[in-house]
């Protein structure tokens, strides 16, 4: 496979009170079978030499599963691969001479830090108001007293795959979390371990998440869209329903 | 001219475990700790350093019981510790698949494993709370893998003629983790912990001989910031990135322990490296990490190389019977399940002989057609769906058409700092945990253990040792003011600034690139006494290189990854020479640690139980001067040393 000359434009901003604007720098030589970010780290290595400050970039597990990385490439958060992150995204889907736009994940409740990266604590404080089972160390029966149909331990598991990145913040016109609150809520109405505080845990973190200034859904599915673990909008139509059910103290 | 290697020798290290039947020894010794009561608890703080498998469940099992938790860690969320990619699953002896499985062979099955270097109590306990675990995040409603009748499915792993393995799909340690984080930020609800992301450790604080707190550098903004506690706790995982390509994340290192180490703590085996047999191969030198396929994946996948040498066709054009399975051919009993230094070690030789595949001729096949043809692809695909996608994201090649390449990578260190049976390091108060530490795993590692270790420490035995060493010790209080704090940031200040102010020609990538292919050609699957004499000498060429042309640009007040990486080389760079040192001292192969002058006839570890049947525990004596060996003798009085054989 033949190198690549790409231009990159990337968005540079010192701080989070500091004005923003896009550097472009061109790279030569981009092998294909980079992944998105090792390009970045060559254009780094390159800035450095020139005795340049690097771009700051949010990474860590490089393997799509830690939700560290964001990016949102060509407009779109994570690139225009299908279920997959930025860390997953390779080369080899570009083209020679390409001029790639690099931006942060852009929402109000998601500052930027510096450059392309943000801070998403946001999301921290929802899990805090209810986003696990209250149940101390220690405490637990035996496993297997608690059968779960095969079924529903998957369905649970398919809202359980969110690696909390929130790509489906930055996708979303509102800026709306519906799609990270909506899969942990999911996951725990859809196992018998959640059904205590089933009402509590949907009231409180909905609460929790107005209170960071996320926006309101309204159905467009661009989070499905960008999720790169394909986690499905049922699970906010799940959300949104024992919401309804609790607010009413039907549920 | 090769240095020499030196070291002293100095007074034993005692372990502290308990005697008597193995089988009650935890009891016993819970039964002996001190308790502090629910209304002295919450005059404690306590730091735990990471929020990884150990760290989170630490944290919130400490909170719960009443104390004040710090809770620190890198990333910019504690959901996101490297625990989170470990794959394939976790052990626990339940017996759910009635096939004879049971605390002992568990304890067996590790002990061997271990290849004979690790303590049998330790081992034991970790045996024993093992169900307790799997109780534990059922409860939390992690999703597990289920049979259809609704109970909890398993599969095998490496090592082990049972199955005893539970799983979610290939994200194992990804639930395992959201369960323990979730755990951990009820208790920031309540009020009982306090979480600090981005924060980095750069110091331990040791007043009068105990652990007081530490000192991070925020990231974001550079500040220094000191925090006092009654003890604290580390949970920062393994230093396998001294490699520079590993399976271990860009943001995994050794700082945080070695800077410990620095400060008193002896560290355990430093040589002792896991080489995980499964990974994605090399491909070029822009390449920043290397990427695991679940050990998981040899249940079902077959290993196989061609018979003839530097056979280039297709795997799909070469015949059955031009085919070497072998791993199946030389291990008949364990096959494709061997543990992983055995096949990582395969892996090596049939490539050394000629017999790899794919471009480099660093690979071998792993194949799954097989299994695909005896029960479809769908059953493949619901078992490991999300590892044969990943592979298909990386090389562009479809597993479920031609069969994987593989071949071994850096994933995991058995060594660590060295602790007691209550996971107290040789500082007081300063206890550490998981792969942090060097404790139950020997020389080498089974597969599905780490969780089953983090989770161990963290849940079930730091929350009954921590109570006693805090009744015991009841520490006066100090707070940040103090001089050891104060002190200790000017230093932490000055070191930062010195990394900036070197303004060299090569960048930190380039010198840790070269320090990683230096340890692992010669500090790697393989090594001989002459390669290691010839790694120090340029180990020590490098650290010099590095503190006189090393480039990092931009400054100390802001978020500055690069300033971040500098530091961390600065510290494998120190480590390396230490890991060095231990892997030429122990003049024996075993586990992961090879030393070519030291096999069997047909090529496996020789280990020598006469002269090294014990820990190696190094203490830190300066820049210059030679570490000093404190050995920790190991008793087996249940399973006898033998020559391990999975043949």
């Amino acid at each position: 496979m033949s190198l690549m000359t790409l231009h990159l434009k990337v968005w540079r901003q010192a701080g989070p009170d500091q004005p923003g604007r896009f550097e472009t720098y061109t790279l030569n030589n981009v092998n294909p079978h980079m992944s998105f970010l090792e390009m970045l780290d060559v254009l780094n290595e390159q800035l450095i030499k020139e005795g340049k400050e690097p771009v700051e970039y949010d990474n860590d597990c490089r393997e799509g599963i830690c939700g560290m990385c964001s990016l949102v490439i060509n407009g779109i958060p994570h690139g225009q691969l299908p279920r997959t992150a930025t860390c997953q995204l390779h080369m080899r889907h570009f083209n020679d001479g390409d001029t790639i736009t690099i931006e942060p994940f852009r929402a109000r409740a998601f500052p930027v830090v510096k450059d392309l990266v943000v801070d998403r604590s946001a999301f921290d404080r929802i899990i805090a108001r209810g986003g696990y089972i209250s149940v101390n160390t220690g405490s637990a029966p035996d496993a297997n007293t608690i059968p779960v149909a095969k079924e529903k331990a998957d369905a649970a598991m398919d809202a359980a795959e969110c690696i909390g990145c929130g790509a489906c913040v930055a996708a979303c016109p509102n800026a709306s979390a519906a799609l990270f609150v909506g899969a942990k809520i999911s996951q725990y109405i859809l196992l018998p371990q959640g059904q205590p505080e089933r009402p509590r845990r949907v009231l409180r973190m909905v609460a929790q998440m107005d209170e960071e200034k996320f926006g309101a859904c309204s159905n467009h599915g661009e989070c499905e869209a960008v999720c790169p673990k394909g986690i499905s909008i049922i699970n906010i139509a799940r959300m949104r329903k024992d919401y309804r059910k609790a607010a009413l103290g039907l549920l | 001219m090769a240095t020499d290697i030196t070291w002293k020798e100095g007074k034993p290290v005692d372990g502290k475990t308990p005697d008597g039947p193995i089988e009650t020894r935890w009891q016993r010794h819970k039964d002996k700790l001190k308790v502090v009561s629910p209304a002295n608890k919450r005059k404690f703080t306590i730091i735990v350093v990471g929020t990884g498998l150990a760290g989170a469940s630490a944290a919130a099992s400490l909170a719960e019981l009443g104390y004040n938790v710090l809770s620190f860690c890198i990333q910019d969320s504690p959901r996101r510790a490297h625990s989170i990619a470990a794959q394939g699953g976790i052990n626990a002896a339940k017996n759910y698949q009635n096939d004879n499985d049971s605390v002992w062979r568990l304890f067996y099955d590790t002990i061997k494993g271990g290849d004979f270097r690790a303590r049998e109590s330790n081992v034991y306990r970790l045996a024993q709370v093992s169900a307790n675990i799997i109780d534990q995040c059922v409860a939390q409603g992690v999703p597990f893998a289920r049979e259809y009748g609704g109970l909890l499915a398993n599969r095998s792993f490496g090592g082990v003629l049972v199955s005893r393995t539970f799983y979610a799909r290939g994200q194992t340690g990804q639930q395992l983790l959201l369960g323990a984080y979730g755990a951990l930020m009820r208790q920031v609800d309540l009020g009982k912990a306090k979480i600090f992301p981005r924060r980095e450790m750069l110091d331990l604080v040791v007043i009068d001989g105990k652990a007081r707190g530490i000192v991070v550098r925020n990231l974001v903004n550079g500040n220094i910031e000191s925090y006092a506690a009654d003890a604290v706790v580390l949970c920062t995982g393994g230093y396998g990135n001294i490699y520079y390509l590993s399976t271990n994340a860009m943001n995994s290192n050794a700082t945080a322990v070695w800077r410990c180490h620095k400060r008193g703590a002896y560290f355990g085996n430093p040589c002792f490296v896991q080489i995980h047999p499964t990974c994605i191969p090399v491909s070029g030198d822009y390449q920043s990490k290397l990427t695991l396929m679940s050990e998981s994946l040899r249940n079902d996948g077959r290993v196989w190389v061609p018979k003839k040498k530097g056979d280039k066709r297709p795997p799909t054009e070469i015949p059955e019977e031009e085919r070497d399975y072998y791993l199946e051919r030389m291990y008949p009993t364990y096959g494709n399940l061997v543990p992983r230094d055995v096949a990582s070690r395969a892996a090596k030789r049939m490539c050394d002989e000629g017999y790899g595949v794919g471009e480099t001729g660093r690979a071998v096949y792993l194949d799954f057609s097989d299994a695909i043809r005896r029960l479809g692809e769908d059953y493949i695909r619901d078992k490991y769906g999300n590892l044969f996608e990943m592979y298909e994201k990386i090389t562009g090649e479809n597993p479920y058409k031609v069969p994987m390449r593989i071949y071994p990578a850096v994933h995991y260190v058995m060594g660590g700092l060295w602790v007691d049976y209550n996971l107290m390091s040789t500082i007081p108060g300063l206890f550490v945990l998981g792969e942090a530490n060097f404790s139950d795993h020997g020389a080498n590692r089974l597969g599905a253990s780490a969780l089953m270790q983090g989770l161990a420490d963290g849940y079930f035995i730091i929350p009954y040792t921590m109570g006693d060493y805090l009744a015991n010790t009841l520490p006066e209080k100090v707070d940040t003011d103090h001089p050891a704090f104060k002190d200790s940031e000017k230093e932490i200040q000055a070191y930062v600034d010195r990394l900036l102010s070197v303004n060299g020609k090569r960048t930190v990538r380039e010198i840790h690139r070269e320090l990683g292919l230096l340890m692992w050609d010669k500090v790697g699957m393989a090594r001989n006494a002459q390669g290691l004499k010839e790694a120090l000498e340029k180990i020590r060429q490098l650290r010099e290189e590095f503190w006189t042309n090393v480039r990092v640009t931009g400054s100390s007040n802001t978020l500055n990854k690069y300033l971040e990486f500098a530091g961390r080389v600065a510290d494998y760079l120190e480590l390396a020479e230490l890991m060095a040192i231990d892997a030429y001292h122990r003049e024996e192969s075993c586990g992961g640690h090879f030393r070519e002058e030291y096999q069997t006839p047909e090529g496996e570890a020789q280990r020598n139980d006469e002269k090294f049947s014990y820990v190696a525990a190094w203490e830190y004596q300066g820049p210059q001067d030679p570490p000093v060996l404190h050995k920790e003798p190991l008793k087996f009085e249940y399973v006898k040393p033998t020559q391990r054989s999975y043949k």
